[in-house]
């Protein structure tokens, strides 16, 4: 299988619940083994038999499109056989507790769960209590790691490095599990962080995890090498935490003319979906300077990878 | 003759202000006299080396009954009670239905007569049903044997309810005790702040208590009523309540063993056993109130032991309950947070477990005290001996402990209450 970069590095984990667990060189090592992945996309048969005869249950708690299909092609994409679950109409809406719902279906001989979740920690929960890997589709306001994963292994294709970046994530930090799980990794390979919104959207006690806490968009514009504008979500405006998103937009949307003031080569990230005209314009989103469609296209190489990777792990 | 005579043993009764080696003498239920005692007894028990005291008494226990008595009972918890060395635990009223009139108290009587454990006092609602509306029969309750009046789980929202009730509490000479959480800054699930956000849990300010704890001053000042505050949490409250003694409100507070212990960093695994309410804090925020205690700004320890069942703990952060049950290992807990780093020694640790609750349910008369005559209520302490906390020893119903596996050291050998040996350790087996 995929000859890796880091051929001294042995992955033992099980699980991928979080990057706040993983060392740099596991980071790494996810993003290489995603590189030699990658090449698999560009074939005219588009599988390899990495985890053929396993079993990849996808279960999603929460309603899910991108991160979904993504994982379900990277498990095709292995040859693994998927299931899956989405809580609407299952017997959770029954009143069937996660643990239950999950040793039920492992019963059935799951090698390994890929679990979307609103509760954050869920996945920390589960992988305490099912000997299967866990793999953290999303959990609550918690973390994203694949996601993260997949903006990072998108700047060092287009930028070639990670350290001694700046990057401003720039939204509801407060909420976001995207904004969480980048802040780590990128922090753990050296990166600069600074996370810019409202204070009610952008808590000051973020910045133990090793960022940086601005109110103004304007004032980072400048010096910063990547903009990653994280999505609205509009019932955060019904929930007063922020007055409009006409007035949001106005303060911390992204457009053309704010493009004009940053680094020429700044490379502008959005997680989607997008809300064209609020978090930034269709002519930023749509621009040279935007990497969104790549991200997507990366998703699948990092997903593949750490399928891969915790079907090795042991602990 | 006397029936149990407890010989050679340090007695430490801070009713009285004793702390001597002397013997005590219990006759017909009743402390009969301490001191050196010659008289033969039934029953002599040898504490030398061991600490002798009233039965300690805790002012915030969860019984669940009736209700959710698969997580516990009063007889369990009274079973709970006297294995930690508690001779009398205060029910609390948020069972399901809530304990809000006199019929209720009467059945926590009842149990508590049919289990002959613990003493088991019951404290009433402040409103009916618990919902902060309109005033729970605070008197009928009081004479049919409630000692205090709580709405704990919640605190009183409306200024005007608690004015009324403090007014109503005033009259009847009785304490309310306020949970105090503003409810609209109630939004999370653990302590707001670093560990909170880096979780992705949603965060419970100490300013939610302090806010409602600042009103309901400024309530007694005006009202003249006793006032105690439960399970204080934050250095705020600490300062707040300091400010109020020295101004000469009548306050009293109580601080319990995991908010002397713990911090919110414990919530970095996820595991429920450490959501409790109020939330864990900083290391500040301990060290705040265990200042608080030793200096006597915190008058009692009292557990919050709050069972709650397996199935709802295996769940996930933000769906399991709040609650830690510590009943039977508390004392040891106490001890590690006041006694081991020097804060505070034995008399003035077993005040806040025995005289001082004691007084604060106007019960002194008869219990947290060895004074002649009083009721027979006594625990002896092995202040030296080491143990494990194993929760799955524990009498309680529920094993929503975080303490399992701990090493501390100071227990309680031997409790009786009313004359009578309700518990004794294995250790315990000395003399005749």
């Amino acid at each position: 299988m995929p000859p890796c970069k880091a051929d001294t590095f042995i992955w033992t984990r099980k699980d991928l619940v979080g990057l706040d667990e993983l060392s740099a060189d596991e980071i790494v090592h996810i993003l290489d083994t995603a590189e030699s992945f990658k090449e698999v996309s560009t074939r005219s048969i588009k599988k390899v038999p990495a985890l053929r005869g396993k079993v990849v249950a996808l279960m999603f708690f929460e309603d899910s499109t991108r991160t979904r299909m993504s994982f379900e092609l990277a498990a095709s994409r292995l040859s693994a056989d998927t299931l899956l679950f989405t809580s609407k109409g299952s017997s959770v809406a029954k009143g069937e507790t996660t643990l239950d719902t999950i040793r039920n279906i492992e019963a059935m001989g799951v090698d390994i769960f890929v679990i979307r979740h609103k509760q954050s920690g869920a996945p920390h929960m589960l992988a305490r209590n099912i000997p299967g890997s866990i793999v953290n589709a999303g959990d609550g306001q918690h973390e994203h790691p694949t996601q993260a994963l997949l903006d990072i292994f998108t700047i060092r294709q287009r930028l070639g490095r990670i350290a001694g970046l700046k990057v401003a994530i720039v939204g509801d930090i407060a909420h976001s599990r995207v904004a969480r799980s980048n802040i780590l990794g990128l922090r753990k390979l050296g990166a600069e962080v600074v996370v810019v919104g409202p204070p009610t959207l952008v808590p000051n006690a973020i910045t133990p995890m090793g960022c940086e806490v601005c109110h103004s968009l304007e004032d980072v514009l400048g010096e910063v090498d990547v903009i990653n504008m994280l999505r609205i979500q509009f019932e955060r405006f019904s929930s007063n935490l922020f007055p409009s998103v006409r007035e949001y937009q106005k303060i911390f949307g992204m457009n053309a003319e704010r493009l004009k003031r940053c680094r020429k080569d700044v490379l502008i990230m959005h997680p989607g979906p997008i809300n064209r005209g609020v978090e930034l314009t269709s002519d930023v989103a749509d621009g040279p300077n935007s990497c969104i469609l790549q991200q997507v296209t990366n998703g699948l190489a990092v997903r593949m990878a750490v399928l891969y990777l915790v079907s090795q792990g042991s602990k | 003759m006397n029936d149990i005579l407890i010989v050679n043993g340090r007695v430490i009764d801070p009713a009285c202000g004793r702390d001597e080696v002397a013997d005590v003498a219990i006759a017909k239920g009743r402390v009969a006299k301490v001191g050196k005692v010659r008289a033969k007894a039934k029953r002599t028990i040898d504490a030398a080396g061991r600490i002798v005291c009233p039965g300690l008494i805790d002012l915030h226990t969860h019984c669940r009954e009736p209700g959710h008595e698969e997580e516990e009972t009063i007889a369990s918890a009274a079973a709970t009670a006297v294995a930690g060395g508690f001779a009398t635990i205060c029910a609390m009223p948020n069972t399901h239905p809530p304990m809000d009139d006199e019929t209720a108290v009467n059945y926590v009587h009842q149990r508590a007569a049919e289990a002959d454990l613990a003493r088991v006092l019951p404290v009433g609602c402040i409103t009916k049903g618990r919902e902060g509306k309109e005033l729970a029969e605070m008197g009928l309750m009081l004479e049919a044997g409630a000692v205090a009046f709580t709405d704990d789980g919640d605190g009183i929202a409306s200024a005007l309810i608690m004015q009324r009730a403090l007014q109503y509490a005033r009259m009847l000479n009785v304490p309310l005790l306020q949970h105090c959480q503003d409810p609209e800054l109630m939004g999370g699930v653990m302590n707001s702040g670093a560990v909170a956000v880096r979780l992705g849990l949603g965060g419970i300010a100490a300013a939610g208590e302090q806010i409602m704890l600042r009103r309901d001053l400024e309530l007694v000042e005006r009202t003249g009523a006793r006032y105690h505050v439960m399970h204080v949490s934050s250095a705020g409250s600490v300062k707040l309540i300091r400010q109020a003694k020295a101004a000469g409100l009548n306050v009293t507070a109580e601080a319990t063993p995991h908010h002397l212990l713990l911090t919110d960093a414990a919530c970095m695994s996820f595991d429920p056993n450490y959501k409790v309410n109020p939330p864990l804090r900083s290391a500040d925020d301990v060290e705040a109130l265990r200042a608080g205690v030793a200096d006597g700004t915190i008058d009692c320890l009292a557990t919050d032991h709050a069972p709650h069942s397996k199935e709802e703990k295996e769940l996930e952060f933000g769906l399991a309950p709040f609650g830690i049950v510590s009943l039977d290992c508390a004392l040891g807990l106490y001890a590690k947070a006041l006694i081991a780093p020097g804060l505070m020694d034995w008399p003035a640790l077993l005040a806040k477990l025995t005289a001082n609750p004691a007084a604060l349910i106007d019960r002194l008369d008869a219990l947290g005290t060895l004074a002649a005559g009083s009721e027979a209520d006594v625990t002896v302490i092995d202040p030296k001996a080491r143990w494990t906390v194993n929760v799955n020893k524990s009498p309680s119903r529920s094993r929503n402990c975080p303490y399992d596996g701990w090493k501390l050291k100071g227990r309680a050998v031997t409790t009786i209450v009313g004359g009578k040996i309700k518990y004794e350790h294995q250790t315990a087996r000395r003399g005749t």
